[in-house]
C-alpha cells in the first residue's frame, strides 16, 4: 500500500513489501539551512543591540524558529504523521512546565535568603 | 468442529511477490511496521533527551534570572566568534545528515557515504573549536565554582576583553559551572553520535543501506539534529547575554 | 546469577513436566482405545481430557544452556531473569529493614551503633526502591504478559528490552559495590548539603540508579511501542485489557520523569568529584534546587509504582468476580489521569523546606485532585464485585487486601497533602507509614496478586490453594501490625530516621510499645513472605499441570498453553472483550476454564 503524500511534497520511495516513505526535496534541504544561517547571523547582530530585558526574549524567539526549522524539515515532522510532532510538543511542554514552577519558586523565596545574608553577614 | 474466532485468525497474507528481507523481524507482520516502530521509538528516545538536557536550561534559568549579574559579567570570557562559528558548522552537518538521509532513500550510495563523512569531519571541527575553548579557559583558571581561579592580569580572548568590568560578582563561578555541564553534556552527545555516524558509515561504505532499507540512517539522523537543535539555544543563552 | 537459577527452574520444571506427562498420555491412551471413535466429531481428534499436557517445546525447554538465557530475545525469559533478580532484592531490602526494626525494638542503642543504622534506612530505602518496586512489576508481570496479552510474538524491540535486563544486572552490580565500599547513609532520597559531604559511597550508588533509571527507560519505550504498533486485529486502544492501560500509562512517566533523574545524579556526582557549585551555597548554589530536580522524578516515580499494581488488580477483580469489568473507560483514562497529573504535584515533598506559601497552596491544591482518578479506579472495582460471584481464589485475596491497604494508604496522603497537618507529620512515622501502606499494602500486594494469577501461565504449575490464602492472610495482618502503629507513631510526634527516641520518651512513653508492636508486625511480615514464596517455590516441584486458562479470563494471555511457546501465538489471534468472562465455564475434568458451547458441554480450548 503506497502512503497518500502529495506528490508535490516530493516522490515518495518504496513499494508495497518496503518501507514508504517522504524524500525531502533538495531544494527544501538547502533553502532551510540558508535560512538557519541567516537566522545565526540575525541572533548575533541582535544582541550587539541593547533591548534590555528584549535581548533575551528575542534570542529566544530567533533560537525557537532555528529550532522549529529544523523539526519541521530536517527531521520531517511536516511530512509526518502529526503524533511525532504531538510528542515533541509535549515533550516541551513538560520540560517548560518543570522549568517554570521551578524558576517561580526559586525566584520567590530569594528576598528570604537575602534577608538572611544581610542579618548573619555571610 | 469449527474453530473458536476468538482463538485463530487467518495469518496476514504477504502481498503477492513480497520478499520477506531478513532486516524484517519474526515479530513484526511488515517491513512498514518495523519502520514505524522504530521511529517510534527513537522520537521517543529523544524527548527522553530533551527532559535530560531540561534539567541543565532549568538549573541555567534559576541562576540567570537570581543573579543575572554573574551571567552579564562572565560571558564576556566567551568567545562569540567561535561559538557563531560552531553554531553554523553543526547546522551545515545537519544539513548533510538531512542530505545522507536522502541519498539513502534514493539508493544514491557514494552520496550517502560523502554526506555521512562530512558530517564527521564537522562534528569533528566542531570538537576541535571546544577543544581550543576549553583549553583557553583552562588556562586562565576559568572553571567552574570550586575550581574558579581567575588568572590575574591575562588577556582572556582575541576581542581583548578582560576584568575590565571591574573585579568579578561574587559566586561568578557558577556561570562558568553550568557553562561547562551544559555544553561538556552537549559535547559527549556529539561525541556519542560521531561514533554512530561512524558506524553508519561503515554500513554505507558495505552498500547496507538504500532504498529497501535506510531506517538507521534515517533515526540517527533524527538524534543528530537533536543534538543541532540543542546547540541553537546554547549559543545564544551563553554567549550572546546582552 | 539469576540465568543460573533460571535454567535450573526450567531444568526443573521440564523434568517434573516429562514425568506428569508420561502418566498422562498412558491415561490418554488407555481411554482412546476404549472410546467408540465413530461417536467422535468429524474433522478433528478431541484434545485429552484433564489439564492439557504440557506443550513438548515451551518458552522453557525451548533452548538450553546459560548462553540460551543471557543472550535471549525471549520477553518470557527475560521477565522470569526479572523475577529473580527483582525477587533477590526485595530480600536484600527486607533483611535492611529487619535490622531497623529490631533496633528501634528499644529506644536507646539495641544491636547496632547509629552510624550503622543510617547505612541500613538508606541502604532498605534505595534497594528497594530502585531495584524491587519501579522495575517490578512492568519488567516482571508487563514483559512476561504484555505481548500476550496484544496477541503478539514479542515486545516490539526485543535487544532493547535484553539491554533493559543488563543495564538491571549492572545498576545492581553498582549497588552491591556502594555497598560494600562505604555504604550510604544520605537516605535514600540524597539530599544536599549532606550528599555532598559524606565520606560514603554515593557516586557508585548514584551511577547505579542512573544507570537503573536507563533501563526504566528503555522499557517504557518499549512498552509504548509496542502497544501502539503490535496490537492484534480487532483490538482498538479500548478493547485493550486495563494492564495494558495502566503499563502505557506508567511507560509515559518512565520516559518523561527518569530523565530529570539522571541528569540529577550526574549534577550531584559533579558536585562531589569537581564541586561545580550548583548545589553548594558556599559556591553561590542551592540545595533546595536539588530537592526540585529530584522530587520532579521521584514524586512520578511513585505513580510508576503504583499504576502497574492497579492494572493488575483490573484484571483481577473482573476475572475472580466473573463479571465484565466496570466503568472500563473511566479506569482507562484515569490511568493516564494519574500519569499527567502526578507531574504537578512534586512540590508536596518540600512543603517545609522554604517554599513561598503561594506555590504551597498551589500545590497542595493539586495534590488533593491527583487522588480523584485513584477513587475512580476503587469505586470501579467495587462496582465490579458488587453481585458478582466472587471466588477467593489467592490472586483475588491479593486484590481485596489491595484494596484496604492502598484505600488506607491513599487517605492518609490527603492529611499530608493538608499543608497545616503537614507541617506537624513531615518527616515523622506519619509518612513512613503511608508510603509503606501503599508501596507494600499497594504496589507489593498487587505485585504478589499477579504473580500468583500468571504463575500457572509462566511455569504450567499450579500452586496449593490454601497455602496462597494462608501466605496471603498472614501477610495482611503482619502488614497491617507493622504499619498502623507507624501512623499513631508519627501523629504523635515520632520523627523519622530517629536512630535513638529514648529523649522523646519522657513525654510519650507509648512510642516504646508502639515501636515493639510494628517490629513484631514486621517479623510477622517477613514469615508471611516466607509463606508467601515457598509456595511458589513449592508449585515448581509438586505443583500439577495448569490448564491454559485456570481463572477463566478472557484476556489474550489465556488463549495459549500454559507455558507458552517461544513464539507465543502460532496464529495471530483475534482480539475480542478482553473482559467478556461469561463466555468460559469451568470444566472440571479440565480443571480450568474452557469456551461454552451452544449444547453446554465443555468444548476443549484448542491447542494454538
Amino acid at each position: 500500500m503506497q502512503h497518500a503524500v502529495a506528490e508535490r511534497n516530493g516522490p515518495v520511495v518504496g513499494s508495497a513489501q518496503h518501507t514508504s516513505a517522504h524524500v525531502v526535496p533538495l531544494r527544501v534541504l538547502l533553502g532551510v539551512f540558508a535560512a538557519l544561517v541567516v537566522l545565526t547571523y540575525l541572533t548575533v547582530k541582535v544582541a550587539q543591540v541593547d533591548l534590555g530585558a528584549w535581548n533575551l526574549f528575542g534570542a529566544l524567539v530567533i533560537a525557537s524558529i532555528k529550532a522549529a526549522l529544523v523539526a519541521l524539515y530536517f527531521m520531517h515532522l511536516r511530512y509526518d504523521s502529526a503524533f511525532y510532532s504531538f510528542l515533541f510538543v509535549t515533550g516541551l511542554a513538560f520540560l517548560v512546565m518543570f522549568l517554570g514552577f521551578t524558576l517561580i519558586d526559586a525566584v520567590a523565596y530569594q528576598p528570604d535568603i537575602e534577608e538572611f545574608r544581610q542579618a548573619t553577614g555571610v | 468442529m469449527s474453530e473458536t474466532p476468538a482463538l485463530h485468525a487467518a495469518a496476514p497474507v504477504a502481498p503477492a511477490g513480497s520478499v520477506h528481507t531478513s532486516h524484517v523481524a519474526h515479530h513484526f507482520a511488515s517491513a512498514q511496521q518495523q519502520f514505524d516502530a522504530g521511529k517510534l521509538g527513537i522520537w521517543i528516545f529523544l524527548v527522553t533527551e530533551i527532559l535530560f538536557f531540561g534539567g541543565l536550561f532549568c538549573a541555567y534559568a534559576v541562576y540567570r534570572a537570581i543573579h543575572p549579574e554573574i551571567f552579564l559579567y562572565a560571558h564576556h570570557y566567551l568567545d562569540r566568534t567561535l561559538g557563531a562559528v560552531n553554531t553554523v558548522v553543526l547546522i551545515f552537518s545537519s544539513l548533510t545528515m538531512a542530505w545522507a538521509v536522502r541519498c539513502a532513500q534514493l539508493d544514491q550510495r557514494r552520496g550517502l557515504a560523502a554526506c555521512l563523512a562530512i558530517t564527521l569531519v564537522c562534528a569533528s571541527v566542531f570538537m576541535g573549536v571546544k577543544y581550543v575553548e576549553y583549553s583557553q579557559k583552562w588556562r586562565h583558571g576559568l572553571l567552574w565554582a570550586g575550581w574558579f581561579r581567575p588568572a590575574e592580569g591575562s588577556e582572556l580572548s582575541a576581542h581583548g576583553l578582560d576584568g575590565g568590568h571591574g573585579p568579578p560578582p561574587r559566586d561568578t563561578g557558577i556561570f562558568f559551572s553550568i557553562y561547562f555541564l551544559m555544553t561538556g553534556l552537549h559535547g559527549l552527545h556529539v561525541l556519542g553520535g560521531m561514533g554512530v555516524i561512524g558506524w553508519l558509515l561503515t554500513g554505507a561504505l558495505r552498500g547496507r543501506y538504500g532504498s529497501q532499507y535506510f531506517a538507521p540512517v534515517d533515526f540517527v539522523a533524527l538524534y543528530w539534529h537533536l543534538v543541532d537543535m540543542i546547540w541553537i539555544f546554547l549559543f545564544p543563552l551563553l554567549y550572546l547575554i546582552h | 546469577m539469576q540465568a543460573d537459577a533460571a535454567f535450573i527452574l526450567s531444568a526443573v520444571v521440564s523434568l517434573a513436566d516429562w514425568r506428569a506427562a508420561m502418566r498422562r498420555l498412558a491415561m490418554f491412551r488407555t481411554e482412546l482405545s476404549q472410546t467408540d471413535m465413530s461417536q467422535t466429531l468429524a474433522t478433528q481428534p478431541a484434545p485429552p481430557i484433564g489439564p492439557s499436557l504440557p506443550q513438548a517445546d515451551n518458552y522453557l525447554t525451548h533452548a538450553r544452556g546459560l548462553r540460551s538465557w543471557l543472550f535471549t530475545l525471549d520477553h518470557k525469559r527475560i521477565a522470569v531473569m526479572y523475577l529473580v533478580g527483582i525477587l533477590g532484592s526485595f530480600l536484600l531490602g527486607g533483611v535492611f529493614a529487619l535490622l531497623v526494626r529490631t533496633e528501634l525494638l528499644s529506644p536507646g542503642p539495641t544491636i547496632m551503633g547509629k552510624d550503622m543504622y543510617n547505612h541500613m534506612f538508606t541502604l532498605h530505602g534505595a534497594v528497594m526502591i530502585f531495584l524491587f518496586i519501579i522495575p517490578g512489576i512492568p519488567a516482571v508481570l508487563g514483559n512476561f504478559a504484555l505481548p500476550l496479552m496484544l496477541g503478539a510474538k514479542d515486545v516490539a524491540f526485543p535487544r532493547l528490552n535484553l539491554a533493559s535486563l543488563w543495564l538491571w544486572i549492572v545498576g545492581a552490580i553498582f549497588f552491591l559495590v556502594a555497598i560494600h565500599v562505604g555504604g550510604l547513609d544520605t537516605g535514600w532520597t540524597f539530599y544536599t548539603p549532606y550528599s555532598t559531604e559524606t565520606p560514603t559511597a554515593v557516586i557508585p550508588a548514584g551511577l547505579g540508579a542512573f544507570v537503573l533509571g536507563f533501563s526504566s527507560i528503555f522499557t517504557g519505550i518499549n512498552f509504548i511501542v509496542s502497544i501502539h504498533k503490535l496490537r492484534a486485529p480487532g483490538m482498538t486502544w479500548f478493547r485493550m485489557p486495563l494492564f495494558l492501560w495502566g503499563l502505557y500509562a506508567t511507560a509515559i512517566i518512565q520516559v518523561l520523569a527518569t530523565p530529570v533523574l539522571g541528569i540529577t545524579i550526574l549534577l550531584l556526582a559533579a558536585e562531589r568529584v569537581l564541586e561545580v557549585g550548583i548545589f553548594n551555597p558556599k559556591w553561590g548554589g542551592d540545595p533546595v534546587l536539588f530537592q526540585h530536580f529530584f522530587w520532579f522524578y521521584s514524586h512520578p516515580a511513585v505513580y510508576i509504582m503504583i499504576l502497574p499494581g492497579m492494572g493488575v488488580i483490573s484484571e483481577l477483580v473482573s476475572t475472580f468476580s466473573r463479571r465484565h469489568i466496570f466503568g472500563y473507560r473511566f479506569i482507562a483514562y484515569s490511568s493516564v489521569a494519574i500519569a499527567v497529573w502526578g507531574f504537578l504535584v512534586w512540590g508536596h515533598h518540600m512543603f517545609t523546606s522554604g517554599m513561598t506559601p503561594l506555590a504551597a497552596m498551589i500545590f497542595s491544591a493539586l495534590t488533593f485532585s491527583v487522588s480523584i482518578p485513584s477513587a475512580v479506579k476503587v469505586f470501579n472495582w467495587l462496582a465490579t464485585m458488587y453481585k458478582g460471584s466472587i471466588r477467593l481464589a489467592t490472586p483475588m485475596c491479593y486484590a481485596v487486601a489491595f484494596i484496604c491497604l492502598f484505600g488506607i494508604g491513599g487517605l492518609t496522603g490527603l492529611f499530608l497533602g493538608t499543608l497545616a497537618t503537614d507541617v506537624h507529620l513531615h518527616d515523622t512515622y506519619f509518612v513512613v507509614g503511608h508510603f509503606h501502606y501503599v508501596m507494600f499494602g499497594g504496589t507489593t500486594v498487587a505485585f504478589l496478586g499477579g504473580l500468583y494469577y500468571w504463575w500457572p501461565k509462566m511455569t504450567g504449575r499450579m500452586y496449593r490453594e490454601r497455602w496462597g490464602q494462608l501466605g496471603a492472610l498472614l501477610l495482611f495482618l503482619g502488614l497491617n501490625l507493622t504499619f498502623f502503629p507507624q501512623f499513631i507513631l508519627g501523629s504523635r510526634g515520632m520523627p523519622r530516621r530517629y536512630y535513638d527516641y529514648s529523649g522523646l520518651l519522657a513525654r510519650h512513653p507509648d512510642f516504646q510499645w508502639l515501636h515493639v508492636l510494628s517490629s513484631l508486625g514486621a517479623y510477622l511480615t517477613a514469615v508471611a513472605m516466607l509463606v508467601v514464596l515457598g509456595t511458589l517455590v513449592h508449585s515448581l516441584f509438586r505443583g500439577r499441570p495448569a490448564p491454559p486458562n485456570p481463572w477463566g479470563a478472557a484476556t489474550l494471555d489465556w488463549q495459549c498453553p500454559s507455558p507458552p511457546p517461544h513464539d507465543n501465538f502460532a496464529h495471530t489471534p483475534m482480539a475480542g472483550d478482553p473482559y467478556d468472562v461469561e463466555q468460559f465455564e469451568y470444566d472440571p475434568a479440565a480443571e480450568g476454564y474452557v469456551l461454552r458451547t451452544a449444547q453446554g458441554s465443555a468444548e476443549g480450548v484448542a491447542h494454538v
